[in-house]
């Protein structure tokens, strides 16, 4: 592999890395809305 | 009827399709430069993320005067997600043009370019938004506050984008000028595809993230009214 095309990967991986790590945050802020919508489902069913 | 009820997957549907495209157009189709050689396919992604990072900061600044202008509540938020997105764009594009800074002139950073110092105080401009967006109290007074700043930063792009313009700036190269595009028309029409990829992208990661951020605000919203 030459160093140009060393910088061109790693240029395209920096833009994938940061992608998929957006997406792993949405992921997980998705699974704590989940948690919290379970929460209220919960409190709303115990108060009848 | 179904882009309308499924608007966020079309949306993230399109990004996928455009970014797989974009790619295969840069590894199978577009020519080596005969100048710079293979380093400068980081181009095709360089370019079209500084620019998506300057919409969104343009559409944040839309937003925010929107704010100020209608009192439009759901503005504010709008805003701020659309510059959070400036700033993530923002730092892909000084990690990628600094890697092709590197491939090219053998230096990570320049900063005799006026284009790349301008660029840095853009983003550092609104990395900064955030912490007086979290300095102040949750209300009316943070959104004006937020919007006012945020108008303020969309000053700073057309002087960042017409710097090496102005400036006589002959390290950093200068591909569109009142002239056209100075490139082959295989590599501008790959460069065209990139770019609505980023912008595709960009926009598929606005709505998700603003419908979470609602959503949230929601819950909190039922979560005090039961107690």
């Amino acid at each position: 592999m030459t160093s140009a095309e060393k910088y061109v990967a790693a240029a395209y991986l920096v833009v994938f890395v940061a992608l998929l790590a957006y997406v792993v945050i949405i992921a997980s802020k998705l699974a704590r809305l989940e948690a919290a919508l379970t929460e209220l489902v919960e409190r709303v069913r115990a108060r009848g | 009827m179904w882009l309308r009820n499924n608007a966020l997957q079309a949306s993230a549907l399109g990004a996928g399709l455009l970014l797989t495209a974009a790619i295969a157009l840069i590894a199978f189709y577009v020519p080596t430069d005969a100048d710079q050689g293979l380093s400068q396919k980081i181009f095709y992604f360089h370019v079209p993320i500084a620019l998506t990072a300057y919409a969104c900061f343009g559409w944040g600044a839309w937003k925010a005067l929107r704010h100020l202008w209608h009192r439009d509540e759901r503005a504010d938020l709008e805003s701020y997600v659309a510059i959070h997105l400036g700033v993530i764009f923002g730092a892909l594009t000084i990690v990628t043009g600094s890697i092709w800074a590197r491939a090219s002139w053998g230096v990570w950073w320049a900063w005799q370019s006026r284009q790349l110092v301008l660029f840095l105080v853009l983003f550092l401009f609104y990395c900064a938004y955030f912490m007086l967006r979290y300095s102040v109290e949750s209300g009316p007074r943070r959104a004006r506050l937020s919007a006012v700043y945020a108008i303020f930063g969309v000053v700073l792009i057309p002087i960042s984008f017409l710097a090496i313009r102005l400036a006589e700036d002959f390290i950093h190269p200068t591909v569109f000028t009142s002239r056209g595009p100075q490139m082959a028309g295989s590599m501008f029409f790959t460069f065209c595809v990139s770019w609505a990829a980023m912008l595709a992208t960009a926009h598929a990661l606005y709505r998700i993230e603003l419908a979470g951020k609602r959503i949230d605000a929601q819950l909190r919203e039922l979560g005090e009214l039961l107690t």
